[in-house]
């Protein structure tokens, strides 16, 4: 009795949280792709007589500063809109870069295995040994400050992650008799990886990707603290966190709005994560 | 023996196949042969039933003709072709003709994939065989042949039974329209009613269409239902060939004669149950990592001589109507036991 | 005299447990060993309880073999479970009786079922493997069932387990003593297993699956074991699929079908002349070594526990089935002297297999 209900009142409220999750993320986006254009930011435009305003005061012009100004008096919103936009492209393009090139080097290492697994897998090893944000620092200091080499540092130091865990999966399902059976009907190489080790790496691969677009916005802020991140005219989350981590006891919302912003994506990512995981299982799609 | 007046479809010769193992972490390695030197046939159209025990290398031998596994020497040969010579597009085709139907029917079917997609799969690989405005009809019709509900097409391999599956396999296998289908325990793990009617479908199957089967089981019942003919596999070899009469009446080599008297019977209530009614070896069977010189089955065998030690016996008919691979084969089937 | 303080006096002292079992076996002449009366065991969720055995009876007496045969499914092995006191947690008996030597078993608590276990029935499992600890020595287990429940010294009971691995068949067994489950085969591991359930001498040895996991020619030496264990008067349940690993090892038999017991009787009686159509279905599509008689499969599938067929729960398979049979449920009933069975028409069933020649010669 009790297992059955206590099942059902989960699956509810698994749905629930999967909607709540699920509309928070579609705030952000559409507050990343219209929110800079209805209330642009710029960052040149300081003003040191409105600095360190908290929340609710009002500028000297008289315009209402919602969630106060940084140290040189620019407006928070402002910057936290536009650092919603940076910071969702560098999470979601480093994982789906990331992603793609473990994928690819995971599958290629588990199904053929041999020297190739060899290769790939010390190769990995070789770069899981080096701090990562180490590595990042490296590449983004010899590409320059630049959006798109943010993401191509992130991504190369992100892939090791995900073609680990597919080749884990790669390596589980391989010998199974289904994956036999196709390939004595006479399935070529690409059409087992893709259709038939493919879908069962890509459970984990979500999930490995949903932990991933946390760490990688906490990755690009502190690229951006260190001044290897993003341009100095544009903001990101963790640009702004690290402005405000001097200010902490004074001016705590600095810090702390991009920070709960930066939480919430974080967290209600590794709910959709979950759902999505639950859903990908054939098993319980139909008995649902 | 002799009565092969149609050329055998599948012919394989010294086949010789292993795999490398590793004695505990920094071991040497070692080349584990789960086939040394099997030579068989089988005709068009006819069944071959293959027993032996577990590990004695009937899966090795149904995974190199399939093409799973390679072979270490020896050849493989389909309508006189070489099978282990073909690469590419020849191969792909005479994949086409040899299907294989695997033991466990919740993991040989594709979890993401529908009945319909499962069979269509054949067809995508195979293109031809079906014309893409025929498939659909094509789906339904080898469902129904197969004994299955043609409107559960759309429905998932965890939606249905064992036996259910196992018939969704049959149904792919015959998709392609194969000439040899190895059927590797393909009933083993089935209940005993749901098992007899996978048989008969299998048996029907053959009437109707001509495909012959390689069966592989290591129950001795079922393949005295199923075979014409039966070879019994030792450890890599086989030990004994003939007609299905022929093993069942008449087992000429020891190592039948104990598996064919140690098997349970429905009957075996009739016979007196004091000690020495049946053979019962002694030990466990001998592992292919490290086989015994000469005969094989020597180590467990009650006629065991030194001649048994020092060569090891060929397969061939030794006055007992049928190849048998012992050097003391009796044709009589009351086994003469030893005397001590 | 209850049974409960002879439990207690059992433990307080080995000799004074002798004499008590000797009351006991005199006391006991008239209850049998074991003795299942209409048992149910059902798995409640919230909208419905489904019961995977519904009607289950079996008696065994002292000294006697009795099997359980049935396809996966059937309930036989949860039928074993509730005798051991060992059902899933989700399972509870809904209602019937369970009785050892007479002594209600639903009403035991947890430490009264722990001095029954072992002691008073003993149980084989299916994969020995996961039956043994794979951290300790072979010798050390079985050792051990001598030195927690007969208290002996480590020296004593040594000798026992030495002597006893003899017994089932373990070759060598003073120097195998000390090797550990992975360094045995699985014949070897049964062999083990099978030891340490007879260590206590239980009345009752309940074996299910004994053999399934194993080779034809390590079964038929397992098989041997048992059988000889049964000749010495050990008194065994013996759960299986496979009606010839039943025809080699029991006396008599119960058939189960979707967790009810379709027939009952001796195996002769029983293999001669099947007085249930599932019976006969089974035996007409078991193939056999024996003769080349052809197999006939049993139509259809068994039925989903949770939603049942009316009436008789297999006339939708049944070759004999009519329409009192889609209505009314037959119950278990005395066909034969020594012999029950639940159809309808059992004895036309009866007459009908009788004529049927099983040997096919």
């Amino acid at each position: 009795m009790t297992a059955e209900t206590t099942e059902r009142a989960g699956v509810g409220r698994t749905h629930r949280r999967t909607v709540v999750a699920a509309s928070v993320l579609i705030l952000f986006a559409a507050v990343a792709l219209v929110g800079p254009l209805l209330y642009p930011y710029d960052a040149i435009a300081t003003s040191p007589v409105d600095r360190l305003l908290p929340p609710g005061s009002r500028l000297e012009d008289g315009t209402l500063a919602i969630l106060g100004t940084d140290q040189v008096g620019r407006d928070l919103l402002a910057q936290v809109i536009a650092g919603t936009r940076v910071s969702l492209q560098v999470g979601l393009a480093t994982v789906v870069l990331g992603g793609l090139l473990g994928l690819v080097l995971g599958l290629l290492a588990g199904y053929f295995g041999g020297p190739l697994d060899a290769v790939i897998s010390r190769l990995g090893d070789m770069q899981l040994a080096f701090p990562s944000i180490l590595l990042a620092i490296l590449l983004a200091g010899v590409l320059g400050p630049s959006l798109l080499n943010v993401i191509i540092a992130l991504a190369v130091t992100r892939w090791v992650i995900f073609a680990r865990v597919v080749r884990g999966s790669t390596l589980a399902t391989r010998n199974l008799e289904f994956v036999d059976s196709a390939r004595v009907l006479g399935a070529g190489h690409t059409r087992i990886m893709v259709r038939y080790l493919l879908p069962s790496c890509l459970q984990p691969l979500i999930v490995a990707g949903t932990v991933q677009i946390g760490l990688t916005m906490v990755a690009e802020a502190a690229l951006s603290f260190l001044g290897l991140g993003v341009p100095a005219d544009q903001a990101s989350w963790g640009a702004t966190i690290a402005n405000g981590r001097d200010y902490i006891a004074s001016a705590w919302w600095i810090a702390a709005v991009p920070g709960l912003a930066l939480t919430l994506v974080v967290v209600c990512v590794g709910i959709l994560g979950d759902a999505l995981q639950d859903s990908s299982d054939p098993k319980k799609k139909v008995s649902a | 023996m002799g009565q092969q007046s149609t050329p055998p479809v599948l012919e394989v010769t010294d086949l010789v196949a292993g795999y490398r193992t590793r004695q505990g972490a920094w071991g040497r390695r070692a080349e584990v042969h789960a086939l040394s030197g099997v030579n068989m046939n089988i005709a068009s159209g006819e069944t071959l039933g293959l027993v032996g025990e577990s590990g004695c290398g009937k899966s090795t031998l149904a995974r190199t003709i399939v093409r799973l596994m390679a072979p270490t020497s020896g050849s493989v040969r389909f309508e006189g072709r070489d099978l282990l010579a073909l690469r590419g597009k020849d191969l792909r085709e005479v994949r086409r003709d040899i299907q294989m139907v695997f033991q466990d029917p919740y993991a040989s079917l594709n979890p993401r994939m529908t009945v319909e997609q499962l069979i269509k799969e054949a067809w995508r690989i195979h293109p031809g065989v079906v014309p893409k405005q025929d498939q659909d009809r094509e789906v339904k019709t080898l469902l129904e042949r197969v004994g299955l509900n043609p409107n559960h097409a759309f429905r998932y391999p965890h939606q249905f039974s064992g036996g259910q599956r196992q018939r969704i396999s049959i149904a792919r296998a015959l998709s392609v329209r194969p000439k040899l289908i190895v059927c590797d325990e393909a009933v083993s793990s089935l209940d005993v009613s749901i098992q007899a009617q996978i048989l008969k479908l299998l048996e029907e199957l053959q009437q109707d269409l001509g495909v012959a089967y390689l069966f592989i089981s290591h129950d001795l019942g079922v393949v005295r239902h199923v075979a014409d003919r039966v070879a019994v596999m030792h450890l890599g070899t086989i030990v004994e060939t003939g007609t299905t009469e022929e093993i069942y009446r008449s087992p000429s080599h020891p190592y039948t004669q104990a598996l064919l008297s140690a098997a349970p019977s429905i009957t075996d209530w009739q016979e007196p149950q004091g000690e020495g009614e049946e053979i019962v070896l002694r030990g466990d069977p001998p592992s292919p990592v490290d086989p015994p010189s000469g005969c094989r089955f020597r180590g467990r065998c009650w006629k065991a001589q030194s001649l048994c030690r020092d060569e090891e016996p060929a397969l061939e008919p030794r006055g007992t109507g049928h190849p048998v691979a012992c050097h003391f084969a009796t044709v009589d089937p009351n086994v003469q036991m030893p005397a001590g | 005299m209850t049974n409960r303080n002879e439990y207690a006096a059992s433990d307080a002292d080995p000799t004074q447990r002798e004499a008590v079992t000797g009351a006991m076996q005199e006391k006991n002449t008239k209850h049998p060993l074991l003795e299942v009366d209409r048992l149910a065991i059902a798995f409640d969720t919230t909208n419905a309880s489904v019961r995977p055995v519904r009607d289950m009876s079996l008696v065994i007496e002292p000294e006697q073999t009795l099997a359980v045969v049935g396809e996966s499914g059937s309930g036989k092995s949860l039928t074993s479970l509730a005798v051991m006191g060992l059902l899933p947690e989700q399972a509870r008996i809904a209602s019937g009786s369970l009785r050892f030597e007479g002594r209600d078993l639903t009403e035991l608590d947890e430490e009264e079922w722990n001095r029954l276990r072992g002691e008073q029935v003993a149980m084989v499992f299916q994969d020995p493997l996961s039956a043994l600890n794979p951290s300790l020595s072979i010798g050390y287990q079985i050792a051990e069932m001598f030195r927690r429940h007969r208290g002996q010294s480590r020296e004593q009971a040594r000798e026992r387990t030495i002597a006893l691995m003899e017994e089932v068949g373990i070759p060598e067994p003073a120097h195998r003593f000390s090797a550990y489950p992975h360094q045995f085969s699985g014949g070897m591991r049964q062999r083990v297993v099978i030891a340490m359930a007879l260590a206590l001498e239980p009345k009752l040895l309940i074996a299910d699956e004994p053999t399934t996991a194993l080779d034809v020619t390590v079964q038929a030496q397992i098989l041997r074991l048992l059988r000889r264990r049964r000749q010495e008067g050990q008194a065994m349940l013996i759960i299986s699929h496979d009606l010839g690993v039943v025809a080699r090892t029991a006396q008599s038999v119960v058939v189960m079908y979707a967790g009810q017991a379709v027939e009952t009787g001796s195996i002769p009686e029983v293999y001669r002349a099947p007085a249930h159509p599932y019976t006969s279905g089974l035996m007409a599509a078991t193939p056999s070594t024996g003769q080349g008689k052809q197999i006939r499969p049993i139509e259809g599938q068994p039925p989903d526990p949770a939603d049942l067929p009316s009436g008789c729960v297999f006339h939708p398979r049944c070759p004999f089935a009519r329409e009192r049979c889609r209505k009314e449920e037959p119950l278990l009933r005395q066909v034969a002297p020594g012999r029950t069975s639940a159809c309808h028409f059992a004895e036309e069933v009866l007459s009908r297999g009788t004529a049927i020649d099983t040997t096919g010669a």
